[in-house]
């Protein structure tokens, strides 16, 4: 077994130990159960955890994660005194947290679903493209988080960043977004539209689940656009491959800096 | 008597800033297997910096280290010949001390010839099935202390190893230096007790400002300065570096 998946074990330990990702698990576990018991119908019950994945997921992720390794400080000076190398330390407490994040996520959300059950298999592959598109936001703000806090020494500098990257990123990307389409309403918007979207992980996780619930017509003619795009299999690999370079470059950039850092 | 192989280090021309704080300015030292060398200095003279440097922990600006004649790179190898204990015994905190050593060990892959003396010693083995964050501060000293020996480094970097040792634990750890250099292993050492560099120290490297200001042996730094104890001797080199 190599240094990554050794450090892996024991911080999946560590991250288990500390309960948050238990409470965070637990939290989707009730909420979609509350739901799913009052809710009039599953299809509602997704839009609404849809909102919570594009929101709070991102959120989390983010705070979670960089507080999580400023708090492993000791952690890293303790094994970078060893002989294991930084990239494999640096793997190895990114999956840490990612994965069991992730997992939380998935068996919160999909879990009460088994017992209750899906109505028509329109849902199920809604639910399959939620699972999905929450763990990849995961997997994207744990790295995010991570770069925030290789580059920040400071702890609550760091925070204070991780908080405004998400409420770019979650809240005012869209109104900006919405404010510019508004104001060049007369010229032809459909590849800016794409364009802007694709700059922006929640933006296009959002996208790719609207698209799932049938209301795009709700988004007018850009809709049909982004619905034509989007639903053809060039549309999900394009946006399959930018949520990869959402999560490859802020990888790339912590490790760099982490492999640089004195400790 | 085990045999252990002895490597040297050699720094050469090491430079560090941190930001505007030029921390280390020029050092150039050689360590000779099995010797104890003592670093020097007041607070902020770049002790510990040193010997973050010799870990990799810290990445120097310019000059290079030579570890066993193998300039240090990435490679993390030359680490597994090293063991250390830091000025501060900080360790994950949920995790007992068993399952920190075992998790240390399995980082190293298992190997079979270990060094558990200071266990015994220390009387640690009640303690280790606890949580680390509940153990005291000297109890977290002395499972430091294990950790440096239990790989049978042949090279070991103690920051301030007596600091928050009672009297008992602090000779138990002098005791087992003086035992492993007699076998071979060469130590570096800060320490603000002079008695206690005077009895392990073969040779003393004051630090002042991030440079050498004297390296020798005791008897050459009293000689010098012309003063028969050290710690006058000591004093004298601070208050004329003051001057």
């Amino acid at each position: 077994m190599n240094a990554t998946a050794k450090i892996l074990t024991y911080e999946l330990q560590d991250v288990l130990r500390s309960r948050g990702v238990i409470a965070y698990a637990v939290f989707f576990l009730l909420l979609t159960e509350a739901l799913l018991q009052f809710g009039s119908s599953t299809a509602s019950v997704l839009l609404s955890l849809m909102n919570v994945v594009l929101l709070l997921l991102p959120l989390v992720s983010l705070v979670f994660g960089t507080m999580y390794l400023y708090n492993a400080r000791d952690f890293v000076e303790l094994l970078l005194s060893q002989p294991i190398r930084r990239p494999h330390l640096f793997g190895g407490l990114y999956l840490g947290l990612a994965v069991p994040l992730a997992t939380g996520f998935l068996a919160g959300t999909c879990l009460p679903f088994l017992w209750h059950g899906v109505e028509a298999a329109s849902h199920a592959q809604t639910l399959l493209v939620l699972a999905l598109t929450g763990t990849a936001l995961t997997f994207i703000f744990v790295a995010l988080a991570f770069l925030i806090a290789v580059r920040f020494e400071d702890k609550a500098r760091g925070l204070g960043v991780a908080l405004v990257v998400w409420l770019f990123l979650a809240v005012l990307y869209d109104g900006l977004v919405l404010l510019a389409l508004h104001m060049f309403a007369n010229y032809p918007l459909e590849t800016p539209a794409l364009v802007l979207t694709l700059l922006n992980p929640v933006d296009l996780a959002r996208v790719l689940l609207l698209l799932q619930v049938d209301i795009s017509a709700l988004m007018g003619y850009t809709g049909a656009v982004f619905e034509r795009f989007f639903g053809s299999l060039f549309g999900v690999g394009v946006a399959s491959a930018a949520l990869l370079v959402w999560l490859a470059v802020p990888l790339f950039f912590g490790l760099r800096r982490f492999n640089r850092k004195d400790f | 008597m085990i045999p252990v192989s002895s490597h040297t280090l050699s720094i050469d021309g090491l430079h560090k800033r941190f930001g505007a704080l030029h921390v280390l300015r020029g050092i150039d030292m050689q360590f000779e297997p099995g010797s104890v060398t003592a670093i020097l200095g007041h607070n902020g003279s770049g002790k510990t910096t040193l010997i973050k440097t010799i870990l990799g922990l810290v990445k120097p600006d310019a000059g290079r280290l030579f570890f066993d004649g193998q300039k240090l790179s990435a490679d993390a190898a030359y680490r597994a010949r090293i063991g250390y204990m830091p000025q501060i015994a900080r360790f994950p905190e949920n995790l007992t001390g068993t399952e920190l050593l075992a998790m240390l060990k399995d980082l190293r892959g298992n190997p079979a010839a270990l060094d558990e003396e200071l266990l015994g010693a220390f009387a640690l083995k009640n303690e280790l099935a606890k949580p680390l964050r509940t153990l005291s501060g000297g109890t977290r000293q002395k499972v430091s202390a294990v950790i440096a020996f239990l790989f049978q480094p042949s090279f070991i970097i103690l920051d301030e190893p007596t600091a928050g040792l009672d009297p008992v634990a602090s000779r138990v750890l002098k005791d087992k230096i003086i035992d492993e250099r007699e076998k071979g292993t060469t130590f570096v050492l800060t320490s603000h007790l002079l008695s206690e560099v005077e009895e392990l120290a073969d040779r003393i490297v004051f630090l002042l400002d991030g440079q050498i200001r004297f390296a020798g042996t005791a008897t050459d730094l009293k000689a010098t300065t012309g003063h028969p104890e050290l710690e006058r001797a000591i004093a004298h080199l601070m208050t004329e570096a003051a001057a």
